[in-house]
């Protein structure tokens, strides 16, 4: 009894709300809260673009309670711009980019070449002897005798009444 | 400095009424093209082939090249 009385105490401390003045509280980070981007895919954002409105932009919001026809187009702009960082045109520009991807991509290519070129030369040991051209060439006479792929193929293309290759 | 009222809806449907036809259009296109390069010639080349075949001679001719385990040369 005095046990489980110990342990249920335990679990309801970290419960107890404590109103913040307690030191176990963790503090908000920023990046836990909603935020705001602009997709085109998601148009319209968790929370408006600016948070802390200076006094005329706090004065636009009062107007914009009332009838939306007595604001300005500059009011409604000042509006729209509060809410959002670019409008989609803005967000939807291309930019020159792409020309810098595809230079580096080739350059990085060409140094991946240059370091091939290299390991060609110190790295690797000899071919096997299965390259040298006396075998191979035992093995392109083989590959016809067994007349391999005679309709369309490799030894279609030998004429085997003169020895030779078909013109 | 009012604009227009941009489109709101039917944008799938009318990318689809657009790029749908052309899509099978192109596709029948790309399977009757290869019909007709591809698959008819090789189906002439194995009927010109086989006309003129005599297995027999050419299983006496691979015999004597030696690429078989079963049968050896006549030779030996």
């Amino acid at each position: 009894p005095n046990f489980s009385l110990r342990l249920s105490a335990r679990w309801h401390t970290s419960f107890r709300p404590t109103g913040g003045r307690e030191q176990g509280v963790a503090k908000v980070e920023e990046y836990t809260l909603p935020a705001y981007f602009d997709r085109r895919e998601n148009p319209l954002p968790d929370v408006c673009y600016v948070q802390n409105l200076s006094p005329e932009q706090k004065s636009l919001k009062e107007k914009e309670i009332g009838s939306w026809a007595a604001l300005s187009n500059e009011e409604k702009i000042a509006l729209y711009r509060i809410s959002f960082k670019q409008s989609f045109a803005e967000m939807n520009q291309g930019s020159s980019e792409w020309k810098s991807v595809v230079g580096g991509m080739m350059f990085l290519i060409g140094f991946t070449g240059l370091v091939v070129l290299w390991q060609r030369k110190y790295v690797y040991g000899p071919v096997p002897h299965t390259f040298d051209a006396e075998y191979k060439a035992k093995e392109l006479q083989r590959t016809l005798d067994m007349r391999m792929n005679p309709v369309e193929g490799f030894a279609s293309k030998w004429d085997y009444e003169n020895k030779q290759w078909k013109k | 400095m009012s604009l227009q009222k941009p489109m709101m809806r039917g944008l799938l449907a009318k990318r689809l009424r657009f790029h749908l036809p052309i899509a099978f259009g192109l596709s029948f296109l790309a399977a009757i093209a290869f019909k007709y390069t591809v698959t008819e010639p090789r189906k002439q080349a194995y009927a010109d082939f086989y006309k003129q075949y005599d297995a027999v001679k050419e299983f006496n001719a691979m015999r004597e090249a030696g690429v078989f385990e079963s049968v050896r040369p006549s030779g030996e």
